[in-house]
C-alpha cells in the first residue's frame, strides 16, 4: 500500500535529521511529563485533603440550628402591613434533637448507612492554672464513634477502652493536650458555658491530622457531658452519619431533611472550601498543562515547517514522479505522529519517574496536616490523557505544514 | 516507414500566459502530434518557451488554454491527484539538473515510482530497478547514497528512474545539458535504444545539435510558436 512507502520515506527523513527529530520529540516529552507530574500532584493534594476532611467529619450531620431568622410575630399576624422589628433575639430554645436516640436507631437501619453516632457536644473551658482554654467536649458512645471514625487507629497514647471503663475519662486532641501541657493520667478541670464544672482524667490523646480538630476537641462519655450541662440521658445535640458510599450522602441528606425538621448538612456543603480549592487547582492544572502542550505543539509546528521547506525539492520530485497530494500529506503526517508518539511515550516514562520521586520526597507540613511525603495520585487515566493530548497536539501541529507541502507546485521548483 | 502511425500525444491550440511581472503570452497556439515510438527533439532559442511547453506536456503545469491528450486520454481539466497517478504510470521525466532524492540510495530512488504504482510486489520492483540500472550501467552503484554520485552518474540514475514503470513517453528537459561529450553520447544511446526496441516515445528539449540530429524528428520553436514541425526536413 501507499502508506508503506510514505512510512519509509518519513522514516528516512527522520533518521537523516536525527538532531531535529530529537528536539521536536523532547518538546513533546517535556510537555507531557510536566502535565503528568502536575496533574498527579494536584489530584494527590485534592484526594488527600478530601480524604482527611471526610475521615474526620461525618458524611451527614443532623443538628438543631438555633437562628434568629424566623418571622416576627407581628409579621405572621399582619403579613401585608409595614412592620419594623429591630434586632430580634433568638427564641429561648434547646439545641436538642428530640428523640435523638430513636432517630439514630431508625437511620442506622437504612441499608446505605454505615453507622450513626449520636453526640452531645458543648463548648467548654479547660482550666490550666488561671488561664481558661476554650475547646469542645463531644459526648459520645465510644463504640459507635469507633465505627464511624476508627478512633482507635488515631490514638497517640492510651486506648478507647480506657474511656469506656472510666466515666470521668477524656481523650484529648494532640495539639490541645500539648497546649494544656497534659499527659495520660493527668487531671483537668472543665467549665461549661452553663456554669457546670467537672474534673476529668486524661485517658488518651488522639490525632486526626487536622489542626482544627486536634486543637480543640475532647471526647468524653455521653453521660458525663449530659451531667456537666445538667441534661437528661436522652439529650442529644448531633447525629453523625457515615454512608457506605460518600457520594450517597447528598441525596440521603436531602431525604433526611424532608423527613425531620432539623438542619441536615452533608460533607460536600460542610467542606465547600476544600471543594472550591479542588476546582481552582483543577483549572490551574489544566491551564498550565495546556500551555505546555501548546508550546510543544508550536515547537513541532516550527520544526515541521522547516522540514517542509528543506524538503521542498524532494516534494517536487515526488510529485513529478507521480506522488499525489495525499501521499505528501501522509509522509509529513507520519513524521509528526512518530515524533508525537515517541515523545509521548518518553514523556509518560519521565512523568511517572518524577511523580514517583515526588511521592517519596519527605514533606513536613508541621501540625497542620498529618503527612510525611508529598501526596501524589497515580492514576492510569492521566497517563492515557497525556498520550492522547500529545498525539493530538502533534497531529494538529503537523497537519498545517503537511497541507502546505501538499500544495507545493513542482513546476516552480523544477524550473530552477 | 513507421508501420504504427498512432499518435500517443496530441496538443491542440495550446496558449499559455504568464502574469508576473507583466502579462505576456509565452506559448502561442501550439498544435502538434507525436507518434508512438518517435524520438522527437524540440529546439529553439533560449527563452522561446520550450521548458514551459514541456511542463504542460508532462501534466505538471495545468494553467493553460487548449487541450492535451496522451495515449488517447484527454488530460486537460483533470485533478492534480488524477494527473499525478497518470504521470506515475505513463510518463517518465528526466530533468536538466538530475534531481534525485539525496537521502535515499540509488536503488531506492529508482524504485520509489515503481512502489508508488504498486503494480508489482516490492521484490519484483527491486529486480526491475536493477535491470534499469544495468541499462544505464549504474548497477554497481545501486546501494550508494545518491548524493555521492557525479553529475553524469546522477543523470543516468534519473533515466533509470524515468524508465521504471515502462512509461509510454519519456520526456527530458536538456537531459545532457550538464554532461560532457562522452556522457551525452551515452544518454543519447540509451534513448535511441529504448525508442527503437521498446517502442517508447521520447520527447526532449535540447540545445545539442548532434543530439537533436540523431533523433527521428526536430521541432523548432521561436518566440512561443512552432516554426517548423520537422517533417519537411526529414523528407
Ligand atoms: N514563472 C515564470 N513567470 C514569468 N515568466 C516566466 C516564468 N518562467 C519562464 N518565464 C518566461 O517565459 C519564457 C519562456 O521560458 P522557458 O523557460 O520556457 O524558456 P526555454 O525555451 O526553456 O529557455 P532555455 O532554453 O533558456 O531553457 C521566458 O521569457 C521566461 O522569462
Ligand atoms: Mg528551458
Amino acid at each position: 500500500m501507499n502508506l508503506k512507502i510514505a512510512y519509509n520515506i518519513a522514516q528516512t527523513h527522520l533518521l537523516t535529521k536525527k538532531k531535529q527529530t530529537m528536539v521536536a520529540m523532547l518538546g513533546v516529552t517535556f510537555g507531557i511529563a510536566m502535565f503528568i507530574v502536575m496533574i498527579s500532584f494536584m489530584q494527590g493534594v485534592n484526594q488527600f485533603l478530601e480524604d482527611s476532611a471526610l475521615d474526620a467529619s461525618p458524611h451527614v450531620r443532623i443538628y438543631k440550628q438555633i437562628t434568629s431568622d424566623r418571622p416576627s410575630i407581628i409579621q405572621t399576624i399582619n403579613p401585608d402591613g409595614f412592620n419594623v422589628v429591630h434586632h430580634q433575639k433568638p427564641k429561648q430554645e434547646l439545641a436538642r434533637i428530640k428523640n435523638g436516640l430513636v432517630i439514630a436507631r431508625h437511620i442506622e437501619q437504612q441499608p446505605e448507612v454505615l453507622g450513626v453516632s449520636p453526640q452531645v457536644s458543648t463548648q467548654v473551658f479547660f482550666n490550666v492554672g488561671s488561664v481558661p482554654v476554650p475547646g469542645t467536649l463531644a459526648g459520645v458512645d465510644v463504640q459507635r464513634e469507633e465505627k464511624l471514625y476508627r478512633l482507635s487507629k488515631r490514638m497517640k497514647s492510651g486506648t478507647i477502652e480506657d474511656l469506656q471503663s472510666n466515666s470521668n475519662g477524656v481523650i484529648l486532641g494532640r495539639l490541645l493536650a500539648r497546649k494544656l501541657n497534659l499527659k495520660v493520667g493527668d487531671k483537668v478541670n472543665v467549665t461549661s458555658s452553663t456554669g457546670g464544672t467537672a474534673l476529668l482524667r486524661v485517658v488518651g490523646v488522639f490525632s486526626f491530622g487536622i489542626q482544627t480538630v486536634d486543637d480543640a476537641r475532647g471526647y468524653v462519655n455521653q453521660a458525663k457531658v449530659q451531667e456537666l450541662i445538667q441534661k437528661d440521658a436522652n439529650y442529644i445535640t448531633d447525629l453523625h452519619i457515615k454512608m457506605k458510599d460518600p457520594m450517597q450522602a447528598i441525596p440521603f441528606g436531602q431525604q433526611l431533611a424532608r423527613q425531620y425538621d432539623y438542619k441536615v448538612e452533608d460533607w460536600a456543603t460542610a467542606n465547600q472550601a476544600i471543594l472550591a480549592g479542588e476546582k481552582i487547582r483543577g483549572v490551574m492544572t489544566f491551564v498550565v498543562s495546556f500551555t505546555l502542550l501548546v508550546v510543544a505543539g508550536f515547537g513541532i509546528y516550527n520544526i515541521m515547517n522547516m522540514n517542509v521547506m528543506n524538503k521542498i525539492k524532494d516534494i517536487a520530485i515526488l510529485k513529478a514522479t507521480g506522488f499525489g497530494g495525499k501521499d505528501v500529506i501522509a509522509i509529513f503526517m507520519i513524521q509528526s505522529i512518530i515524533i508525537g508518539f515517541l515523545g509521548a511515550v518518553l514523556g509518560v516514562m519521565i512523568g511517572f519517574s518524577l511523580s514517583y520521586l515526588l511521592s517519596i520526597t519527605p514533606f513536613n507540613a508541621g501540625d497542620f496536616l498529618a503527612i510525611d511525603t508529598f501526596p501524589v495520585k497515580f492514576d492510569l487515566k492521566y497517563y492515557v490523557m497525556g498520550v492522547l493530548f500529545g498525539v493530538i497536539t502533534t497531529l494538529l501541529a503537523g497537519y498545517f505544514p503537511s497541507k502546505r507541502a501538499a500544495k507545493i507546485d513542482p513546476v516552480e521548483i523544477l524550473r530552477g | 516507414m513507421n508501420s504504427q502511425r498512432t499518435a500517443v500525444l496530441k496538443a491542440t491550440h495550446i496558449n499559455k500566459y504568464f502574469t508576473e511581472p507583466v502579462r505576456f503570452q509565452v506559448l502561442k497556439d501550439i498544435s502538434f502530434e507525436v507518434q508512438k515510438g518517435e524520438f522527437l527533439s524540440i529546439i529553439g532559442k533560449s527563452g522561446c518557451g520550450k521548458s514551459t511547453l514541456l511542463y504542460i506536456l508532462s501534466t505538471m503545469d495545468t494553467s493553460y488554454e487548449g487541450t492535451l491528450e496522451v495515449n488517447g486520454q484527454p488530460l486537460t481539466g483533470r485533478s492534480q491527484d488524477q494527473l499525478a497517478a497518470f504521470r506515475n504510470e505513463h510518463l517518465g521525466f528526466v530533468f536538466q539538473f538530475h534531481f534525485l532524492l539525496p537521502e535515499f540510495s540509488v536503488l531506492q530512488n529508482v524504485m520509489l515510482p515503481g512502489l508508488k504504482l504498486g503494480k508489482f510486489p516490492a521484490r519484483e520492483v527491486e529486480e526491475r530497478a536493477y535491470q534499469k540500472l544495468r541499462l544505464v550501467d549504474m548497477h554497481e552503484h545501486a546501494l550508494k547514497p545518491s548524493s555521492k554520485l557525479s553529475g553524469g552518474q546522477q543523470q543516468r540514475v534519473a533515466i533509470a528512474r524515468a524508465l521504471i514503470n515502462e512509461p509510454t513517453i519519456i520526456m527530458g528537459d536538456e537531459p545532457t545539458g550538464n554532461l560532457d561529450k562522452a556522457n551525452s553520447e551515452m544518454v543519447f544511446d540509451i534513448f535511441r535504444e529504448i525508442s527503437r526496441t521498446n517502442g517508447q516515445t521520447i520527447i526532449t528539449v535540447t540545445h545539442d545539435p548532434d543530439f537533436a540530429a540523431g533523433g527521428d524528428r526536430i521541432m523548432e520553436m521561436s518566440d512561443g510558436k512552432i516554426i517548423s514541425h520537422g517533417y519537411e526536413a526529414k523528407i
